[in-house]
């Protein structure tokens, strides 16, 4: 599978493609209601006719709707599965949540910001220090929980250079709604300086002080 | 089948006449059996509570009209949301219109003198209050209200120094409230049936109050297992959600989810009912496919136990078990559309008299569509993915309960008060209040739509100034909201007790409740009904009006 598409386009168009019928279902079933009201109005004298039912009708809208449900169905997990899609040339990060601030790792040292080249598959494994949190950024319309002793994963490309905002989506306490961080996108240059300037400005106590193990599931209070 | 009760106009009806030894009083009506007493008393403290709700959801809006603390710190504004989440649906929502409705009407539209067990049914309303008075006592012993959502997730909920075990344990003595209930129905519905009221010739509000005590049978025991585990890990140290300890918070929230989306259905399906009952009433036609109708009910009740997990999309479950949840929820999104559907159809050369109750129940077509319709776009994966606990998922649970269920309480309010209270309320103030509500709840909830796609997490104390001007918009809708409700129940309150008498049959209804006197004698019946009829047909009405 080639990354053409933009995640972004797919999860919108989704958005757009099952609004749009739902739209034309809420506005058809809005009108028809008022009109008969209106047109079968007590004031009006009409004499009321019991009809009980009509099984074509009744076979109408449960096929049609299950039709439209099914394909609103396919759409969702086809763009689900390009969003779980992890490309070999997924560059791998890893992050810690926990009350309330989000550390991202790097080789020999942690930000608070998660650093990003730009255009560039990114495979970030998240693991929860304490409670339960969930990483979001809405702008590239990805998110997943973030569960102590359980690694989860989010795949995502930023196509513009720049800052994306990352919001904490699961309720984790007091300061819940404090828990951004940014995604912050550079060109691969860029971000190849960033990476080595980072490198060699650390010292060695304060890295082992910040790096957790990726793969640990100690629960870290 | 209204033979005999001619009769019933002279007499005594069931405020003068009661259960209990005590013949007037506090005591004649907190130890009274008789279903009709125990659904006012029900209608009055779910009341009472979705008002003390409504207050804490106002006080939220208020200090979300601007970024920054307004009036409430974090920690009291993630209290409030916790109370205003655990009040409405655990007081108001899952008993609303089983336990006021189900309770005055049920026996009465299958032509019974009263439930199955009397007596039980006295106690679940003891147990209801039993409960509401532990949880309002969790919020006043130190520690302080409970801060975790209601959805009390581990392991925050394990690690809160509030007070939650006492909450879930208010909870989970609620839970049994629930269970008798459903236990009490579903003997009622089988056990009580007046001669000739076959299956089909049960009014379909009966059938979705039928459906419904089979999930408060079936489900509530799960969450009642899973808050005892609950208790036992935050008491004991044992293992078993907390990670920390060595347990699953996934197993948790399957748990969890496990009996609280059959709870939706809980909400939902009773009002589907009154709903079923309103339109043919005013209409005056027959329902349009009946058995659909009543057979979704069930479908309805069957396939949303098998679409927890949808809760649950963005937890890292497999993906196998995601497509499946995800494939399982829109198949109960079908049931409910055969119920739309077909109501709309209802209307179709019927004679059309748009009373309030009719007013109301146009007002929940257009929200809950919405409600629904909105389902389907959290039923997608891709797009669930992204909107899962952002405030979309609060604007659609908001339009399906409020602008479904609550809308209908108060529909159901508007429908049955009459012969409840013996007295008329100001038709054209409850008409407008029906457009003012209709307003209020779009003003309030459509902008969390958008907010939600935008970039919205739900649950937050703070927020990001591009909110700014649509936090604004939803706070005013919360004080529209404000005024309606007391509109709403300022003309009611006023009503029951100076409103003109009401007549036996106001809006030309044809199941049961009308073919007796208003207000209803103790035993409903001085004779028990032979049912010849369907339950919606229209012919019996100059019957009646002879009669009356």
């Amino acid at each position: 599978m080639i990354q053409t598409t933009n995640y972004v386009e797919t999860v919108d168009s989704v958005m757009i493609y099952i609004v749009a019928i739902s739209v034309f279902l809420l506005l058809g079933i809005t009108a028809v209601m008022i009109y008969f009201v209106f047109k079968y109005n007590r004031k009006k004298g009409h004499k009321p006719v019991d009809i009980h039912g009509s099984v074509a009708l009744e076979t109408i809208w449960i096929v049609i709707p299950t039709i439209l449900v099914l394909s609103m169905f396919y759409f969702g997990y086809q763009g689900f599965k390009e969003g779980k899609y992890i490309p070999e040339d997924a560059l791998r990060l890893s992050g810690v949540g926990r009350m309330w601030e989000w550390e991202f790792k790097y080789d020999g040292f942690s930000t608070k910001e998660l650093y990003v080249p730009v255009n560039k598959p990114i495979l970030l494994e998240l693991e929860s220090a304490d409670v339960n949190h969930a990483l979001w950024i809405p702008a590239l319309r990805v998110k997943t929980d973030v569960i102590a002793g359980k690694l989860n994963y989010l795949v995502f490309t930023a196509n513009e250079v720049g800052e994306y905002e990352i919001a904490c989506a699961e309720y984790c306490g007091l300061n819940h709604s404090q828990m951004y961080s940014k995604v912050i996108a550079m060109e691969e240059s860029e971000y190849e300086n960033w990476l080595k300037k980072k490198t060699s400005q650390k010292e060695p106590v304060q890295v082992e002080k910040n790096n957790m193990k990726s793969d640990s599931t100690e629960v870290q209070l | 089948m209204a033979n005999g009760n001619s009769a019933a106009i002279t007499a005594k009806s069931f405020y003068e006449e009661g259960t209990t030894k005590a013949a007037t009083g506090i005591r004649s009506w907190i130890f009274s059996t008789d279903h009709k007493r125990i659904g006012i008393l029900y209608l009055i403290s779910i009341a009472a509570f979705f008002f003390v709700g409504l207050i804490v959801g106002i006080l939220m809006r208020l200090e979300l009209i601007a970024p920054g603390q307004t009036i409430v710190d974090a920690q009291t504004y993630n209290q409030l949301f916790t109370l205003h989440g655990v009040i409405m649906i655990f007081l108001f929502i899952i008993p609303g219109i089983p336990a006021v409705f189900g309770n005055f009407f049920l026996p009465i539209q299958l032509g019974a003198q009263d439930v199955a067990f009397p007596r039980l049914n006295l106690l679940s309303w003891w147990v209801y209050i039993i409960g509401a008075t532990l949880a309002l006592i969790s919020i006043v012993l130190p520690g302080g209200p409970m801060d975790t959502g209601w959805t009390f997730y581990i392991p925050y909920a394990v690690r809160t120094g509030t007070n939650v075990s006492l909450a879930i344990f208010a909870a989970f003595i609620l839970g049994f409230s629930s269970m008798l209930t459903g236990l009490n129905f579903v003997t009622t519905v089988h056990r009580m049936r007046a001669p000739g009221m076959g299956w089909f010739k049960m009014p379909l509000f009966i059938w979705s109050t039928y459906a419904t005590a089979w999930i408060q049978i079936i489900a509530t025991p799960v969450v009642a297992i899973t808050i005892l585990l609950v208790i036992i890990e935050r008491y004991f140290g044992v293992g078993i959600f907390d990670p920390a300890l060595g347990g699953d918070p996934i197993l948790y929230q399957h748990l969890f989810w496990i009996y609280s989306h059959p709870a939706v259905y809980i909400m939902i399906l009773p009002a589907m009912g009154v709903v079923s009952e309103i339109i043919p009433t005013f209409s005056r036609r027959t329902i349009f496919g009946y058995k659909a109708v009543a057979m979704s009910s069930l479908a309805i009740a069957f396939v949303g136990y098998l679409v927890w997990a949808h809760h649950m999309f963005t937890s890292g479950m497999s993906e196998t078990a995601q497509w499946i949840f995800s494939l399982l929820t829109y198949l109960v999104a079908l049931p409910s559309g055969v119920k739309v559907f077909n109501w709309v159809a209802t209307m179709y050369k019927g004679s059309i008299d748009p009373k309030p109750p009719f007013l109301w129940v146009m007002a929940f077509i257009f929200l809950f569509s919405i409600g629904g319709l909105t389902g389907l776009v959290l039923g997608s994966l891709a797009t669930d993915i992204h909107l899962h606990d952002t405030y979309f998922v609060v604007a659609h649970f908001h339009y399906t309960m409020f602008g479904g269920t609550g809308t209908i309480f108060f529909a159901a309010l508007f429908y049955w008060f009459p012969k409840m209270f013996g007295r008329m309320y100001n038709i054209k103030l409850a008409s407008l209040s029906a457009g003012l509500f209709f307003i209020a709840f779009n003003t309030l909830y459509f902008p969390k739509f958008i907010m939600g796609y935008i970039g919205m997490p739900r649950r937050y104390f703070d927020y990001l100034p591009e909110f700014a001007s649509l936090q604004v918009v939803s706070t005013i809708g919360s004080w529209l909201m404000l005024i309606t409700v007391v509109l709403i129940f300022g003309n009611l309150i006023y009503s029951a007790f100076k409103g003109k008498r009401a007549s036996m049959n106001p809006w030309g209804g044809v199941t049961l409740e009308w073919h007796i006197s208003t207000p209803p004698p103790l035993h409903n019946f001085h004779e028990i009904p032979t049912v010849k009829h369907e339950p919606y047909d229209f012919s019996q009405l100059k019957e009646l009006e002879h009669d009356s």
